[in-house]
């Protein structure tokens, strides 16, 4: 049995259509990541799991158990960090997390190994009111408090939107030794770079998802034969190149563009040397492909049809 | 070449706690500057002198040739600011919203149609012209906001967290905007979380607890510390920080 089983899943605000026919499958211990731009419906499917909203068509899952008829029961099962800061502002590090705990009819007491590694960072400002903590604490507290009745199932909605690289980083980590406990854990994001901290992913744009697979098994369905080009002022060529025959699609990655073409026998050597009698003095090498430039490639993809 | 931001020694105290220490930077004409650091760095206490919102306790900072304690004002006058949570008016087209700022900056009649024509085709917005701004996806809404802060023709625009949230297509093409008015002559200083992003930029400053920690340009820093990404660099630099444990 699937964690999590979507079939068919359809929701709609008014005309908006949020959510189309969606059907996804979460295996039990998995790290799963719904990867996806703002407006893509994340939310929408995060709070349909969580059995805060009801999906128009289609069902939902968790554990065996139904969303929208087994509401009450799941509810003790799944831990759920949405993405605004949720906790009480003017209780202190360690009474919202009795509180949440009472809430689960349980203890911190009884939980404590599970929160261990993660709160020990916060016991040195365990008397602060929650409203006062930098970001990174807010959302250690706010991951303890998801936590602390045990769930089997771990839901967190963009955990790492708007923080810096060092605490999300950090995020990672433990969401790493969470999942190392045996909780499944789903995790939706806008940043493609933490696809590869999954096990799996869902690539999800307006609605729909477009493809669900492991980072590397993305990256071998890239269609293209694909190269990095670097060179130092290669941005004022953008335009230029693209409008080269060999070219499907070339977009800058970190100081390196990365130019996909469907003429699988260029080289690095031929494309060099056409890049040099348009005046662009580059180095290139053929690479392999990452999750990335599948995205981009099914994103230009459904723009041109 | 010419030179539109200059700081020198700059300190920002708050009662005992110095947010921003001594710092030293310039920032020329058309430059692309990334300013880099974690949460509680010391990244926007340094925007805010730089735009004028904030007085600094001791140093000396001039933008576009003013001075950030006698002249804010000027400041605020020759400087664009967009951020991640910017206020474009939903209920309005992109014509609309470019001709509201621009009456904002006090243009008007001809003047003031003439500059929403021109940001409307120098961002290639015809396509959405009279469309509201609330049915455009946010890569678009973050373009009209970006030529919403340039109405003005400031010199110097400020972006913090530009490109928060968006597809990784809508990313790009915004960043190849920047790099096309940085080519105008517009200088360009941006702040952002995403480290590939970094290598974007011409120029990176990261601060930890308020002071500088790397200045220079992308590839050389990362030639300096001997490491492959951006990501990498800033990891080793900021995980030292005093900050991280508050």
């Amino acid at each position: 049995m699937p964690a999590i089983q979507i079939t068919n899943l359809s929701k709609a605000y008014g005309e908006v259509k949020a959510l189309s026919d969606i059907n996804l499958s979460v295996n039990g211990g998995e790290l799963f990541g719904l990867i996806g731009p703002d407006g893509a419906g994340k939310t929408t499917l995060i709070r349909i799991i969580t059995t805060l909203l009801l999906p128009d068509s289609g069902c939902a899952t968790v554990l065996g158990l139904d969303t929208r008829h087994d509401y009450k029961k799941l509810r003790g099962l799944i831990g759920y960090m949405p993405a605004v800061f949720s906790l009480y502002s003017d209780l202190n590090v360690e009474e919202n997390l009795n509180f949440f705990a009472g809430v689960f009819g349980t203890s911190v007491r009884e939980n404590y190994d599970l929160i261990k590694g993660i709160y020990h960072m916060l016991e040195p400002f365990k008397h602060r009111p929650a409203g006062k903590l930098s970001g990174g604490m807010k959302q250690k507290l706010a991951l303890s408090c998801a936590l602390i009745h045990r769930p089997k199932v771990l839901i967190l909605d963009e955990p790492t939107t708007g923080v810096d690289a060092v605490s999300r980083m950090e995020l990672w980590d433990l969401l790493h030794e969470i999942k190392d406990k045996g909780i499944t854990t789903f995790v939706s994001t806008a940043y493609m770079d933490e696809a590869k901290q999954c096990d799996r992913v869902a690539l999800i744009q307006k609605g729909k998802i477009f493809g669900v697979n492991s980072p590397n098994g993305f990256a071998q369905m890239f269609p293209y034969k694909l190269f990095a080009v670097y060179s130092s002022n290669i941005w004022l060529h953008l335009e230029s190149i693209r409008q080269m025959v060999v070219c499907e699609t070339a977009y800058m990655f970190g100081n390196k563009l990365h130019f996909a073409t469907n003429s699988f026998d260029l080289r690095a050597e031929n494309l060099r040397e056409s890049l040099l009698s348009m005046g662009i003095d580059a180095q290139v090498d053929e690479i392999e492909a990452g999750i990335e430039d599948y995205f981009i490639y099914q994103l230009s993809e459904k723009s041109r049809s | 070449m010419k030179r539109v931001i200059e700081v020198e020694n700059l300190v920002k105290q708050f009662g005992n706690f110095t947010a921003v220490n001594n710092l030293t930077f310039s920032v020329a004409k058309g430059e692309i500057f990334g300013l880099l650091g974690a949460n509680g760095a010391g990244k926007t206490t340094t925007i805010r002198m730089l735009c004028g919102l904030l007085l600094p306790t001791s140093g000396k900072i001039t933008v576009a040739g003013y001075d950030a304690f006698t002249q804010p004002e000027q400041i605020r006058a020759s400087i664009g600011y967009m951020s991640q949570k910017f206020s474009l008016y939903s209920d309005l087209t992109v014509w609309e919203n470019i001709r509201f700022f621009g009456g904002i900056y006090g243009l008007w009649g001809r003047e003031l149609k003439l500059r929403t024509s021109e940001l409307v085709d120098e961002f290639k917005m015809n396509e959405f012209r009279d469309v509201m701004v609330e049915s455009l996806p946010l890569g678009w809404r973050q373009r009209v906001s970006l030529a919403v802060s340039m109405v003005h023709k400031p010199p110097i625009i400020f972006l913090d967290e530009p490109t928060s949230g968006v597809d990784p297509i809508a990313r790009r093409m915004f960043w190849e905007t920047i790099h096309h008015i940085s080519l105008q002559g517009t200088t360009v200083m941006v702040t952002t979380h995403y480290m590939d992003e970094a290598e974007y930029c011409h120029t990176l400053l990261i601060m930890v607890d308020g002071m500088i920690q790397a200045l220079g340009k992308p590839d050389e820093l990362k030639s300096k510390h001997a490491v492959e990404s951006m990501n990498e660099l800033f990891l080793s630099l900021a995980r030292n920080s005093n900050a991280n444990m508050m």
